[in-house]
């Protein structure tokens, strides 16, 4: 069935408590999955959205609705939006029975049609012998479905999805995720879906936004968005705290590595091998959180980067230790835990290795 | 002539009443607003639990006489003054008792789930729809609770309608008043009877509050 594509389009500035919300959008009668990691502002897209939150700047549209614009000081209610929004909680009425919850958003129509509405939702979602339970007699995953159906019914023009069968097991997950699909195609209606998970993301759709921080660092295919090389911002924001230029020295394809030189210095790193010839520019990525300390030179080990260095400063954050260490002109960030630093007992000053599989240095788009 | 008992359980459900229309709405904005000197008005509500009922029936007097604004202005309205009067003692005991409706109301409010309402918004319902059909029902014990201890409050009440109601017997002379009165003339006889009966009723309220909300919250599990 080809129904007509509604159009959303976002663009929303709104400062957070952490890092200002700042992202911009448009999804066509298709579905597209929100992915980030928990706090990276997922849910505050979802809450501006539908209305529970107001950006500082920005315009929202849906199906050539304006439902916020700062310019224009157009902010349309919860109530008007005709948005539908589900989370992982199912918030339904507690004193309201099954059906009760259903026909709730559709109390304004006349009641022959408020049933059979109310009928052919809950034949579609195989609910209809719970019509008479209260929320509190029946299990987590039938709640859900009752709050899909309850969401379902009013005919949203947009669906907004947190996570909301992340609590469900995975027989029932694919039900309704089936349901859903099959209900979003029908008629074009734009979703978006949050999730944090991967593998999820992969099943879910054909589109998806990487959130970090607020922002959206990629768009495109799953498979697109998860293996292409990041942006040096993407890394940045993704927790890669050591980013060195540097220039390929040789390939070794029988080895299935490469030397890289850290651009300016004689520090040699050995990368995975890439698609790059000798004397290319590159750019590199570490995490601090990669990288191990050692106080004597290990041997006998399988990791290609084994580098000396001395430790420049000690800073102790919430949680864990930061290293920053020397090796020849080049500054490495290295996390470790305060009970690492205690055992080896680390100074300033102090000359220790610094170890690095091949594989946790990743080249980024240049 | 109305007894002063039969006084006392008019005053009580009026002032009760008055409480549920004057006090939910000022309870919602207690529970729902983000002003921020939202505690100066939640002071001022609970001040009545504080102040020596004396002292209030005190500035009562002294508004509600016919030099008072309040008092001038009902004088011409109505011919007779508000001091010494029902409509007195109805105006004094719902600032008496202000706290204990709107207290218990406020909390009931802002006890329900926050979800629910936008979740309720978010289905395309009013404010005042999501109001009647969620937020009251769910909020419905607490706010039975505060009836009812407005009405038990009120029904004991002493100092604000002895300063304010004088002991005019079949307008203003309460149960409680009337209990000190057989005392001071020593008619222990009368005064055990009409203490006896305001126990009785005060008791028999609050087991009916426990019995209502304890089943009602059943009726949500």
């Amino acid at each position: 069935m080809n129904a007509p594509q509604a159009v959303l389009r976002v663009q929303i500035h709104l400062p957070l408590e952490r890092f200002p919300l700042d992202c911009s959008f448009e999804a066509k009668g298709e579905a597209v999955v929100l992915f980030g990691s928990s706090g990276a502002g997922k849910t505050s897209v979802l809450d501006c959205i539908a209305g529970f939150r107001q950006p500082t700047e920005g315009a929202i549209e849906l199906g050539g609705r304006t439902l916020f614009s700062s310019e224009d000081h157009v902010s349309v209610p919860v109530r008007r939006r005709r948005i539908g929004y589900l989370s992982q909680q199912p918030a339904l009425f507690p004193h309201l029975n099954a059906r009760q919850n259903i026909e709730y958003g559709l109390l304004d129509l006349p009641h022959s049609e408020r049933a059979a509405r109310v009928d052919s939702m809950m034949e579609r979602l195989r609910i209809h012998p719970l019509a008479a339970s209260r929320p509190s007699a029946i299990s987590g995953g039938e709640q859900q479905r009752v709050a899909l159906a309850r969401t379902l019914v009013c005919e949203p023009e947009l669906l907004l999805l947190d996570e909301p069968l992340s609590a469900l097991d995975l027989a029932l997950k694919s039900l309704l995720l089936e349901a859903l699909f099959d209900w979003q195609r029908e008629r074009g209606v734009p979703m978006l879906y949050v999730t944090h998970e991967q593998q999820e993301a992969y099943s879910l759709s054909r589109r998806v936004l990487v959130m970090e921080k607020g922002r959206v660092v990629a768009d495109g295919e799953p498979r697109e968005v998860f293996n292409a090389p990041f942006s040096r911002e993407r890394a940045a924001l993704s927790g890669y705290e050591n980013i060195f230029d540097a220039v390929i020295e040789e390939a070794h394809p029988a080895l299935g590595t490469m030397t890289c030189r850290v651009a300016g210095t004689d520090l040699m790193l050995e990368s995975p091998i890439a698609q790059k010839a000798a004397g290319a520019n590159a750019s590199l990525a570490v995490r601090a959180g990669d990288i191990l300390v050692a106080t004597l030179r290990p041997s006998g080990i399988s990791a290609r980067n084994i580098l000396a260095g001395t430790i420049d400063a000690i800073e102790d954050r919430a949680g864990m230790v930061e290293l920053r260490v020397l090796c020849g002109a080049t500054g490495f960030q290295v996390h470790i835990t305060r009970g690492a630093l205690q055992n080896l007992e680390l100074q300033r000053g102090q000359p220790v290795w610094l170890i690095i599989k091949t594989h946790s240095i990743e080249f980024l788009r240049s | 002539m109305i007894s002063p008992l039969l006084l006392s359980v008019k005053l009580a459900l009026v002032t009760s009443v008055l409480l549920l229309a004057l006090g939910l709405p000022l309870a919602w904005w207690l529970a729902f607003t983000r002003f921020r000197l939202r505690f100066l008005v939640e002071a001022v509500v609970a001040l009545p639990i504080v102040l020596p009922p004396t002292v209030l029936g005190f500035y009562l007097l002294l508004t509600l006489g016919s030099r008072g604004g309040l008092g001038a202005f009902w004088v011409r309205m109505t011919g007779h003054t508000l001091a010494f009067s029902f409509e007195g003692l109805v105006l004094g005991s719902v600032l008496y008792s202000l706290p204990f409706a709107v207290q218990p109301f406020t909390a009931a409010l802002a006890a329900v789930d926050r979800r629910l309402l936008a979740a309720s918004a978010s289905l395309g319902a009013s404010g005042w729809r999501t109001f009647w059909r969620i937020t009251f029902p769910l909020a419905l014990p607490g706010i039975v609770t505060g009836f009812a201890l407005s009405f038990a409050h009120t029904l004991g009440e002493f100092g604000v309608v002895l300063m304010l109601g004088g002991n005019i017997p079949g307008r203003t002379q309460t149960a409680s008043i009337a209990i000190y009165d057989n005392v001071q003339i020593m008619d222990y006889a009368a005064a055990g009877r009409q203490s006896l009966m305001l126990l009785g009723m005060s008791f028999t309220l609050l087991v009916l509050i426990n019995a209502l909300n304890r089943s009602n919250s059943w009726r949500l599990r």
